[in-house]
């Protein structure tokens, strides 16, 4: 069956379109890849965090009429004073037991904050605007079109994770990270403050997903029920991607974005449920994930 | 020298076991007497205190947090629609058939997530749940994303429709809380327990700790599927979002944390509790839900055994004793020195 | 002279189970101290307790006369106490350069620095980029103590070096170890082999069933007191 050209074009921006989607997943993802890595803690309220980040975008800009820059500088940064009190405050007098006192404390958070953005913002979605930004473009032939921001949010991801694997890799909180994810006693005993340490873990965690919330404010509309959707692309990126490694993270985001593009040209109702049946197709067939840390 | 006797009963569950018969009978004359939203409202609480139970014997029994369970509410949902509408079955009759679709489903799923653990298979059984969400508002056979409502039930009068199907509500309360607790006093459940507390020595006392959670798995998608299409019978219309909704889990999970997590009787009380909060909280919107979420998170900081579980520590109190006591004889009296 | 680290009466509990009931112990700057016993007997429990590990009353342990009972481990780290755990417990997912940067992650001054320890321990810079598991038992037994001395410590615990190592090695150990001290260091072992403990340190303690049985310079005691001290007979 002859292929033409523009249809061959057609896959090819698919593909792209794809990537650059997860690159925007990939971001999702680092935050609960870091947090789970440190501290075996899967929070439920991520997603929800995203979109909180994101309305905290949207009501600076309401607010001060500032751009999305200032937006990207402030807001990780509140979001990950955030993240420290709430791991000190709260999250760390969960962990230490079994899986099941996080979890039904993050799923009470992620509930908290969805409907206390509702209250507060409504359920109206909202978007961050960037003066343009958002829909200039650079074009490729073949009618492919490569969005600035898109291309943006790839980057970025690209820089994040790289900085992270540096970070873990090679800083003394790295190796704090590191040690107190191994054995948090006995790195308790070389002075490791496991409170301390988690603290700044998931400081980190939601710093990433300050990052997160305020480029899918500026790529999309966000309405404060989308959380526990960004979570599923979030844990399903690390699930395809395999655990242990922020690369590998990164890579679980791109081929969801990917797949999922690729679902939604088969049928615009098939792009969510193709990137779940992905990652549960890995879950099958390669449970450790595709490129996962091969040691302990 | 005579022996110790094991026995199970307390004082407390005798004198609970009257109470609840009296209550049952009592609560069986309803139709009688009582309004169709008070039958409505009795009807859902067994559907969530049914669902609630089934969860509480995957997280307090058998270690696996499902946030998940939804897929088969919605399974049970779906299969009675199916079968009632289109197979032409009795929709009644459909009720339990909505459990096994749940259950034979459950299999081929678990093969999926039981290679998730902890927190990565909580969300795990949600993504599922999520997949038979899309898979069944992309279908038009099914109503698709609008839903669509259970025609045969028309064939019913309206009052002889609601008697039956609260009679059943009731009936599945009474089956679920007698199987578990039948369950759980036998050697099987002797089983469960000690793989709460330690699978590696469970493992080791010859139980079998993987075919035991697939067994709980699928009980409890049965149980669900099974509260589903009750739910469904009573509400007359179904959608995607309605029968698959995470909302499901975040109210099976706020009853049971707050009831009583590991104890049958905690997630009774947890449903009364829920109940009375939102009827307390109705009028306030968005509110009653983070009421819910903050009641959540405090309970399982400041008293994570629950309310029931608080009330049964410091009163010794137990309406479905599980537990074997051993009863030692009185030490016979010393010989009197003449 | 005040003894660097002193306890008083130090009670030590695992939830309603007494492990320790009242032990009597001080150490003074640059000794090497033994503690000797069977399985069972507290010896462990003592270091964690020091360490900071397991809650204690304020008062009963004091280090240069100030009381640091029960006060969270990295706090009691940063006082210049290290303990190197029995098992080892090297971090799996580091390196062994790695490890011992972690054991100076407090940033104490002192004159321990990686290259020292490897001067010290030839075979850690030949492995500095190996993980754990890929060294022997007494190479990892040498990281475990560098990692420690890294800290910069004052108080140097060792609990149980010797297990599981071939008596060569132990030996090389135990020399390294007196040259350490020889330094200024004080150092508690925590020995199961009596006379290998009673020839490396200058006092030893006999701990029995969570109690000092029996305490002096490892000079004076015979095996006779020690035998009667460590069996409780």
């Amino acid at each position: 069956m002859p292929t033409s050209a523009s249809e061959l074009y057609g896959w090819l921006d698919t593909l792209i379109q794809g990537a650059l989607l997860g690159g925007l997943y990939a971001l999702f993802a680092l935050g609960l890849s870091l947090a789970f890595g440190v501290m075996r803690l899967v929070n439920v309220a991520h997603g929800d965090l995203i979109v909180l980040a994101s309305f905290g975008a949207v009501a600076l800009g309401v607010a001060t009429g500032a751009s999305p820059a200032v937006a990207l500088a402030l807001v990780p940064l509140g979001l990950a004073v955030l993240g420290y009190a709430l791991q000190r405050g709260l999250l760390n007098r969960t962990l230490g037991g079994d899986a099941l006192a996080p979890l039904l404390v993050t799923f009470g958070l992620s509930i908290i904050v969805q409907n206390a953005l509702l209250e507060i913002f409504s359920a109206d979605p909202r978007s961050l605007g960037a003066g343009g930004f958002e829909t200039a473009s650079v074009r490729l032939p073949g009618g492919i079109a490569l969005g600035w921001l898109p291309l943006t949010v790839l980057g970025v991801a690209i820089a994040l994770t790289f900085a992270l694997d540096l970070a873990f890799g090679r800083t003394r909180l790295g190796r704090a990270f590191r040690a107190t994810a191994d054995d948090r006693v006995t790195a308790e005993l070389m002075g490791m403050s496991h409170r301390h340490v988690y603290a700044m873990a998931m400081a980190a965690s939601l710093g990433l997903v300050g990052v997160a919330g305020v480029f899918l404010a500026v790529r999309t509309t966000v309405a404060p029920s989308d959380g526990p959707g960004y979570l599923l692309y979030a844990f399903e990126a690390v699930i395809i991607g395999g655990m242990g490694s922020f690369w590998g993270t990164w890579a679980g985001g791109i081929i969801l974005g990917v797949v999922q593009a690729i679902g939604s040209r088969l049928d615009p109702g098939w792009g969510v449920l193709a990137g779940h049946l992905a990652c549960l197709a890995v879950l099958l067939v390669r449970p450790q994930g595709l490129f996962p840390r091969t040691r302990s | 020298m005579s022996r110790g006797a094991v026995k199970r009963s307390t004082a407390t569950s005798r004198a609970g076991g009257w109470i609840a018969l009296v209550a049952a009978a009592a609560l069986a004359t309803l139709p009688w007497w009582a309004d169709s939203s008070t039958l409505r409202l009795v009807v859902e609480a067994v559907c969530l205190l049914v669902l609630a139970e089934m969860w509480n014997l995957l997280a307090g029994y058998a270690g696996l947090v499902s946030v998940g369970q939804q897929a088969f509410v919605g399974l049970g949902g779906y299969g009675l629609i199916t079968l009632a509408d289109l197979a032409g079955l009795d929709p009644f009759l459909c009720v339990p058939l909505g459990g096994v679709i749940a259950a034979l489903v459950s299999l081929p799923v678990s093969r999926i997530v039981f290679r998730l653990q902890g927190g990565y298979f909580a969300i795990g059984t949600w993504v599922i749940a999520e997949v038979f969400r899309l898979l069944v508002a992309n279908t038009r056979g099914l109503g698709g994303g609008s839903g669509q409502s259970l025609t045969s039930m028309r064939a019913y009068p309206k009052a002889l429709r609601e008697t039956v199907t609260y009679e059943i509500a009731l009936v599945l309360a009474a089956l679920a809380l007698a199987a578990i607790y039948l369950f759980l006093r036998s050697r099987f459940g002797l089983g469960l327990t000690a793989m709460r507390d330690s699978e590696v020595a469970a493992e080791s006392q010859g139980i079998d700790v993987r075919a035991t959670k697939l067994g709980v798995y699928v009980a409890a998608a049965f149980g669900s599927g099974v509260a589903g299409a009750l739910y469904f019978l009573m509400n007359l219309r179904i959608s995607p979002d309605a029968a698959f909704g995470v909302n499901w889990s975040a109210f099976i999970i706020f009853i049971v944390v707050i009831g009583g997590i590991g104890t049958i009787e905690g997630p009774i009380v947890g449903t009364a509790l829920f109940f009375l909060l939102r009827e307390a909280l109705a009028d306030y919107g968005a509110w009653y839900l983070i009421a819910l979420g903050a009641v959540a998170v405090v309970t399982m900081l400041a008293c994570p055994q629950g309310l029931w579980g608080w009330v049964a520590a410091r009163f010794d109190l137990s309406f479905f004793p599980v537990q074997r006591r051993v009863v030692l004889p009185d030490p016979p009296e010393p010989a009197r020195r003449a | 002279m005040s003894p660097l680290l002193e306890t008083r009466g130090l009670q030590a509990f695992y939830g309603d189970f007494q492990a320790l009931f009242g032990i009597d112990f001080e150490i003074a700057e640059g000794e090497v101290v033994a503690i000797v016993g069977a399985n069972g007997a507290g010896k462990s429990t003592f270091l964690g307790a020091i360490a900071g590990l397991l809650p204690v009353p304020l008062s009963q342990v004091a280090l240069d006369g100030e009381p640091i009972g029960g006060l969270p481990a990295h706090r009691i780290a940063a006082r210049g106490v290290a303990l190197v755990p029995e098992g080892r417990r090297l971090f799996a997912s580091l390196t062994v350069e790695e490890n011992l940067l972690a054991g100076a992650y407090l940033g104490r001054p002192g004159a321990w620095t990686f290259e020292r320890v490897c001067a010290l321990f030839p075979v850690l810079g030949d492995k500095r980029r190996a993980h754990p598991e890929t060294l022997s038992g007494g190479q990892q037994q040498m990281a475990a103590i560098g990692r420690a001395l890294m800290a910069n410590p004052r108080l140097l615990a060792c609990d149980e070096v010797s297990l599981g190592l071939a008596p060569a090695v132990v030996r090389e150990l135990y020399q390294r170890l007196a040259e350490v001290a020889r330094d200024g260091l004080s150092v508690i072992v925590v020995e199961q082999d009596v006379s290998l403990a009673q020839r490396v340190s200058s006092r030893l303690y006999c701990f029995q069933e969570g109690r000092v049985s029996l305490s002096g310079r490892s000079d004076r005691l015979t095996r006779a007191d020690i035998s009667h001290a460590y069996f409780g007979v």
